[in-house]
């Protein structure tokens, strides 16, 4: 049989995970004290799962890279968190969650996974406030809710721009809380650098301590990757600078599949680059898509600036090709027609490569409904202005001040310009509906995971879904391998498995260090990125994607002859951290390629050139490519193809349409 | 534009530290602080010197975890901003910028710019939130909070934990960090029933960490990045004096 048994119970989709949880084995209290989990990342996923563990009992170790748990890149998540509460009243349910997270997937994601996140979402928000996570709230004291991309109802809950924060400080609280209890113990500063199997299971990491070099061992029964996504493979994302793929990476090629690489999102909103020196991208919530406007000029190569076109000279294209859904269409539509746009030669500001995201009408929207409300008479433009800036800055203040920072133009006055920018990661470690990956005992929640989002994410499930599987399924699936682990004692770390893969960690860093070439590790790292984003970016073909692939393999030769990393082993050093992510990312690339290469369909974000209906839009072969591709590693560059095959019994996979 | 920057070297926490003076060239007014100093540890790496270490993460203002004290002023001489989001243009040619550590005896260097604030966490452990497992919560809509409070509670929940506020201090009092996490918990129901506890444990464990006191200079809320407000403090100091007079 196949490894990529996806263990999903029997049962109707809307029974199925109410009937598992009551039936999976559970561990009495006595025994859990004695089990150790591992959990390597401390975002919304990592902290929800070390916290929550630990108040089931378990004994827990969770491992961070920054220099406080609190630091997690789910910190910088704007926009908001769905759950299917029907608070609003508009028609919101469990089912629709469900089906509009698979449809916005593009039919790509596994239904049991998704219906059972659709589930759990309500708690999470209760779970939540009880925390005392400030979400947003209505003048009678209950929730607010906004809209986001790919729905037609509002279930988002949101802390202005900055839930992603907000949610994360309320894990984050939870966990010191465990840890002030001694329930976990937090290894910040620390890196994990290998897994330790014995006898084909998971039992353990090598880490490294950031500021003494020192390489430590700790062995778990169970080891939880939670180490978000890949998307700095790019090395220009809207991830933070640390992000990196080695913990995932390290699991895979000690024998976890990895899921639909290439399946990686490219969010529409970001603030374009603004010359070689730059060496992240920020994300502009998708949230300003309720209210702003994108537009480019009709005319091609138009100098004027943007308030002295007129009216009927601007092309409002998501409006004009996609009026169900206007300006709230997923991401990856909205992206694709951003760049066919700019591609065009309708791009916008110096270098061609923007488009604009208009809040003037909002602005006046919300002016004169003010102006209403307060009961003003004869009210100048002026004053509606006022009013309307008033509202709009009470709902994206935070996002204006920032884009403002960074561009050094003033959103309130001019249209913001944007471009789409890599984003987020559907693809992952391969899991099973319990979340453990094709190794016994080790598991991959959150980003790190390849399971809920199909071939695209829509806006505001990101936060749902790491905190899904760290507050609400791990706990439960967990105990399914953990009830047959009661006997087995605390694997002394002097066992020749950890002795060996501390070895090997030692090996490489000093393999790094004795190169003394010529050339940084970010030198190398704009490269790769520059490889990605032109042959495996927005849209692919098979001529790109086969270029890449060799051009990657040689990059990685010139790296590991090449590359100068300064300093010594035995004292914080980031240029050694980065060597280390780098020749990952060296490698994950090539396979993102290849993932691409075989997929010869377009769905969701991965957009193959060849295959498109005549009006551009993503064109799916449920015959040939429904299945998730689970690649197993065999050696440097050589990687084997395993399928899963996709079975839809309540939703049916149609040609996705937001016309 | 052309600048000089004198920058705090220190190879570890047990050795001594100096300014050292470097002149960096074309740089672009769009560039943060941070890329300038990609920049200069790309001219370091290429000499065959060591890069100067220090901390960065997001680099779009929300981790918390970018630290420099930059002219005598954490995060440099804008205010509501972290270094991260500190662009170029805030600076002219020819400028000397002098880039130090943040400076308190609760956060020893680790090297360079890099200071260790684990005390903030160890802070937060000791009260800094609400005991509610996974699991237990009722529907969230069964805690109506007038929206006053909630938004007061998430002005204060916006705090970054950047520790600027105890870097501008001459006292290097964590009163502002400590207070924010205080006045949000205290400010909603659900945080109520821990309020007594809450505090006091925060403020025992803040004089443990080595923090200093508040002499009320206000320079923090000037200095906070996420714009904190001194209430905050105000809101403590009465939260732990009702602590300690309901005992």
């Amino acid at each position: 049989m196949s490894k990529v048994d996806s263990k999903i119970p029997a049962g109707s989709l809307a029974e199925k995970w109410t009937q598992y949880r009551s039936s999976v084995p559970l561990v009495n209290p006595a025994n859990k004290r004695s089990i150790e989990i591992i959990v390597v990342g401390s975002g919304l996923a990592g902290a929800s799962a070390a916290s929550t563990l630990a108040e089931l009992g378990y004994k827990v170790k969770c491992f961070c890279f920054q220099d406080s748990p609190r630091r997690a890149h789910s910190i910088a998540a704007q926009g908001g968190i769905n759950a299917a509460k029907n608070y609003q009243n508009d028609g919101d349910s469990v089912y629709r969650l469900f089906y509009d997270t698979v449809k916005g997937g593009d039919y790509r994601s596994r239904e049991a996974n998704v219906y059972r996140l659709a589930e759990v979402s309500a708690n999470i928000i209760d779970q939540c406030v009880a925390q005392g996570v400030p979400l947003a709230r209505e003048y009678g004291g209950l929730l607010s809710n906004r809209s986001f991309g790919g729905t037609q109802v509002q279930r988002t809950f949101y802390a202005a721009g900055q839930t992603g924060q907000q949610l994360l400080l309320g894990a984050y609280s939870s966990l010191e809380r465990q840890i002030g209890l001694g329930n976990v113990e937090m290894c910040a500063r620390h890196e994990m650098l290998e897994v330790v199997l014995i006898d084909g299971k998971a039992r353990g990491i090598i880490a490294r301590d950031l500021i003494s070099g020192k390489l430590e061992r700790h062995f778990g029964h169970a080891v939880l990757i939670c180490s978000g996504g890949y998307g700095n493979v790019f090395y220009l994302s809207t991830n933070a600078m640390g992000s990196n793929a080695t913990a995932a990476w390290k699991a895979h090629k000690k024998g976890a599949y990895f899921g639909n690489p290439c399946f990686t999102q490219i969010h529409p909103t970001c603030i374009p680059v603004s010359g070689d020196h730059q060496s992240k991208l920020t994300l502009m919530s998708e949230s300003l898509r309720n209210d702003g406007r994108i537009w480019v000029p009709k005319q091609k190569d138009d100098k004027r600036k943007a308030f002295d076109i007129p009216e009927e000279e601007r092309d409002y294209y998501l409006e004009r090709r996609y009026p169900a859904f206007g300006n709230l269409v997923p991401r990856d539509v909205a992206s694709r027609a951003a760049k066919e746009r700019c591609d065009a030669g309708f791009g916008v500001g110096t270098s061609k490569m923007a488009v604009y995201l208009d809040f003037a009408a909002a602005i006046e929207r919300y002016g004169k409904q003010q102006i209403l409300k307060l009961g003003i008479d004869n009210a100048s433009a002026e004053e509606i202005r006022k009013h309307g800036m008033d509202v709009v800055k009470e709902k994206y203040g935070n996002l204006f001040d920032m884009y403002k920072q960074i561009t050094g133009e003033d959103p309130y006055q001019l249209p913001m310009r944007i471009y789409p920018a890599v984003h987020y990661t559907m693809g992952g470690l391969w899991v099973d509906y319990n979340l453990m990956t094709t190794v016994p005992g080790m598991y991959a929640l959150g980003e790190a995971n390849f399971s809920d989002h199909g071939a695209n994410r829509l806006g505001a499930s990101a936060l749902m879904q790491g905190l899904a599987d760290g507050y609400f399924i791990i706990p439960y699936t967990i105990g399914s391998y953990l009830s047959n682990e009661i006997r087995t004692k605390a694997i002394p770390t002097s066992h020749p498995a950890f002795e060996e893969a501390e070895k090997n960690v030692q090996a490489t860093i000093d393999r790094l260090f004795a190169i003394k070439g010529t050339h940084s590790v970010d030198h190398f790292h704009k490269k790769l990125g520059k490889i990605m984003w032109d042959k495996c970016g927005m849209a692919r073909n098979e001529k790109g994607l086969k270029e890449a692939i060799e051009e990657i393999r040689a990059l990685r030769e010139e790296f590991w002859k090449d590359v100068r990393v300064t300093g010594t082993p035995n004292e914080l050093n980031p240029e050694l951290e980065k060597a280390g992510r780098v020749s990952d990312f060296l490698e994950l690339g090539e396979l993102m390629c290849m993932d691409a290469l075989q997929r010869k369909e377009s769905c969701g974000g991965h957009f193959r050139e060849e295959y498109q209906t005549e009006d551009g839009e993503a064109k799916r072969d449920d015959d040939g490519f429904s299945f998730v591709a689970a690649w197993e590693y065999k050696g440097q560059g050589s990687f084997e193809l395993h399928k899963e095959e996709l079975n839809f019994d309540v939703v049916h996979p149609s040609q996705r349409s937001y016309k | 534009m052309n600048l000089t920057l004198k920058v705090w070297r220190q190879n570890s926490a047990k050795e001594a530290g100096n300014l050292v003076s470097y002149p960096v060239k074309d740089i672009s007014e769009d560039m943060s602080f941070l890329e300038m100093f990609d920049v200069l540890n790309e001219q370091l790496i290429t000499k065959g010197e060591v890069p100067i270490a220090f901390d960065h993460d997001c680099r779009e203002g929300i981790c918390g975890m970018c630290s420099m004290f930059i002219n005598g002023r954490p995060h440099g001489p804008k205010q509501g901003v972290t270094t991260c989001q500190l662009h170029m243009r805030s600076f002219k040619d020819g400028d000397t910028i002098v880039v130090e550590p943040w400076r308190a005896k609760a956060f020893p260097v680790v090297k360079d710019l890099v200071v260790d604030r684990s005390a903030f966490d160890r802070i937060i452990a000791s009260g800094g939130f609400i005991s509610v497992n996974a699991g237990n919560a009722q529907d969230a809509n069964n805690i109506p909070i007038p929206k006053p409070d909630a938004d007061k509670a998430f002005d204060a929940a916006a705090c970054i934990g950047c520790g600027a506020c105890v870097a501008t201090c001459k006292n290097s009092s964590a009163m502002l960090f400590v207070s924010a996490k205080v006045s949000q918990l205290a400010l909603l129901p659900q945080g109520k029933i821990e309020a007594t506890m809450r505090v006091k444990e925060m403020v025992a464990q803040m004089d443990k960490e080595g923090f200093g006191n508040c002499s009320n200079t206000g320079a923090c809320e000037i200095e906070c990045p996420k714009g904190i407000s001194l209430e905050n403090i105000a809101r403590m100091n009465r939260e732990f004096y009702s602590a300690n007079i309901t005992e």
